[in-house]
């Protein structure tokens, strides 16, 4: 048990004393982290609103499908990116194994669904009277539609939270498709599932520590942004 | 005029078709971040072909900090920059047959030569050994302390007391797999005293700790081992020095005729270096917590 304690304090002396490796495996982190999150959130948000706002054929069907994606497990999508970004895979010659940029694709691919789902689920939960209201004041259809996004930015905010804590613990696609390269694509979480295999239990205890701070940073900041809109 | 709008309601299939800027927006909106990405694609494509070697190789030689100590010296000779990515035995392989790194320093000589066999493969040359040592409770409830190995291995099995394999493909598991082979003992894959752990050396030696069971490990993980359990550890060596017990390490490039895109001439710079004057000698001197780890065994 005292390797939560040492934990503790190893964290602390990891962050002041700036230690090199750890602030490398932070900036890798927080690196792949905002590609993965920029690239589904402009994704996301577009594809969440058409599924939520429009009524079309097979949308229930295509909800399920987004819905079950939701469960993808971590190893399986850095396992199928592997494949894709191999030497002789189709994507091979993009030479993106083994970087952070191949890191985010696979990150991307985790956090969709989740925008995808919460965006449109806000969607449809937005006030059915606001589109009669919007049309009889005189919009028009994109003035309708924009209006409409903008009434659920909340509702968007808290699938970029959701996304965001999802993307900055995951260990399997950083693990599969990073290959955990000190100084290169060694995340904090990689960082952690290796100094518990050498049992550096207090050292795994403490990046998990410096992680959750991370974090904390992060939700302060969007809790900021949630004031101002 | 109120019943047209509710009628209408929120958007459906022909409200979509009618209104052209709705459908126009969001198809823009796609082909501009097609664009985006396809621009960021080349940029991350020319900044992932930098020339560094890339090396698969097993977490012991990454563990026990032999690489971080030796590299430095390997890029100021050479002025070559290396990368590697520590992970089983078998992961290494498949890395190497699927092109995705330069060269391979790994310990289990007969997948290489079936690798090699296999056209993935070349130039396998010997760099080093370390030793395995079969482990277990201070009290040895099978009685195998200072047998041989197969000895060992069939007193545990008459005992049916606890085993734990790593069970994963690694040089250690194929190691242990051929021990019970040397001992004319079928793999115990299905015996309730024969635990797979699945995981790394370090979990694998505490799981058996746990047990109460005995273990095959390699020498250098034992020593961490050991000195994290400040002179009590729960597990001792039992067999050591037997001959069949040596792990060799080989440094083998992938061979270029099967991924023209390797860097074999660096891969071939770096085994020349492994095997020279001066990597051996940095081997020898190589301690971890006053014990030494690699014997350097190098053809010169």
């Amino acid at each position: 048990m005292d390797f939560i304690q040492e934990g503790f304090v190893q964290a602390y002396a990891l962050l002041v004393s700036l230690d090199p490796a750890t602030y490398s495996a932070i900036g890798a982190t927080i690196r792949a982290s905002t590609l993965a999150m920029a690239a589904s959130l402009l994704l996301g948000i577009p594809l969440g609103y058409v599924l939520g706002y429009f009524d079309f054929l097979l949308k229930k069907q295509l909800r399920i499908i987004v819905d079950t994606l939701l469960s993808l497990p971590t190893v399986f999508i850095g396992l199928v990116i592997y494949a894709l970004l191999t030497r002789n895979g189709p994507l091979g010659e993009a030479g993106l194994l083994f970087t952070i940029p191949g890191i985010a694709i696979g990150q991307a691919i985790l956090s969709l669904p989740i925008i995808i789902a919460l965006t449109a689920t806000s969607v449809e939960a937005s006030d059915r009277n606001l589109h009669i209201t919007l049309m009889s004041l005189g919009a028009n259809r994109k003035q309708i539609a924009i209006s409409t996004l903008w009434e659920v930015r909340l509702g968007i905010l808290a699938a970029a939270v959701t996304a965001t804590g999802r993307v900055l613990t995951e260990v399997g696609i950083s693990l599969m498709v990073g290959g955990n390269i000190k100084w290169h694509t060694r995340t904090i979480t990689t960082a952690i599932a290796l100094e518990t295999s050498k049992g550096e239990f207090g050292m795994g205890i403490a990046l998990g520590l410096v992680l959750l701070l991370i974090a904390l940073t992060v939700n302060i900041l969007l809790a900021g942004l949630r004031r101002r809109i | 005029m109120f019943n047209f709008l509710v009628m209408e309601g929120r958007g459906t299939v022909r409200n979509i078709g009618r209104d052209k800027t709705l459908v126009m927006m969001p198809c823009l909106y796609m082909i501009a971040l097609l664009v985006v990405f396809s621009v960021t694609l080349q940029f991350a494509k020319a900044a992932g072909e930098e020339e560094i070697l890339l090396m698969a190789t097993t977490t012991s030689t990454d563990n026990t900090g032999l690489l971080e100590y030796l590299m430095p010296a390997f890029t100021e000779k050479t002025g070559i920059g290396i990368k590697w990515i520590s992970t089983g035995t078998g992961k290494a392989l498949k890395l190497g047959e699927n092109c995705d790194v330069d060269v391979l320093l790994v310990h289990a000589p007969q997948a290489e030569i079936d690798f090699i066999d296999k056209g993935f493969g070349i130039d396998r040359r010997e760099i080093m050994y370390n030793d395995f040592v079969l482990i277990g409770p201070t009290d040895d409830p099978a009685n195998i302390s200072g047998k041989t190995v197969s000895e060992a291995l069939q007193a545990v099995r008459s005992s049916s007391n606890i085993f734990v394999s790593r069970g994963d493909e690694s040089g250690t598991h194929k190691m242990e797999r051929a021990l019970w082979q040397g001992a004319d003992i079928p793999t115990p894959e299905q015996e309730t005293w024969y635990r797979q752990s699945g995981q790394g050396m370090l979990p694998t030696i505490t799981m058996a700790a746990e047990l109460r069971g005995y273990t095959l490990t390699d020498r250098g993980t034992y020593i961490k081992y050991e000195s994290a359990a400040a002179g009590k550890p729960s597990l001792v060596i039992l067999v050591e020095g037997d001959t069949v017990l040596l792990n060799q390490y080989s440094v083998m490039p992938v061979n270029p005729k099967h991924c023209p895109s390797v860097k074999y001439e660096k891969a071939q710079a770096f085994s020349d270096w492994m095997a020279g004057e001066e990597a051996q000698q940095l081997i020898g001197e190589f301690k971890l917590l006053d014990k030494q780890l690699f014997t350097p065994n190098a053809a010169r």
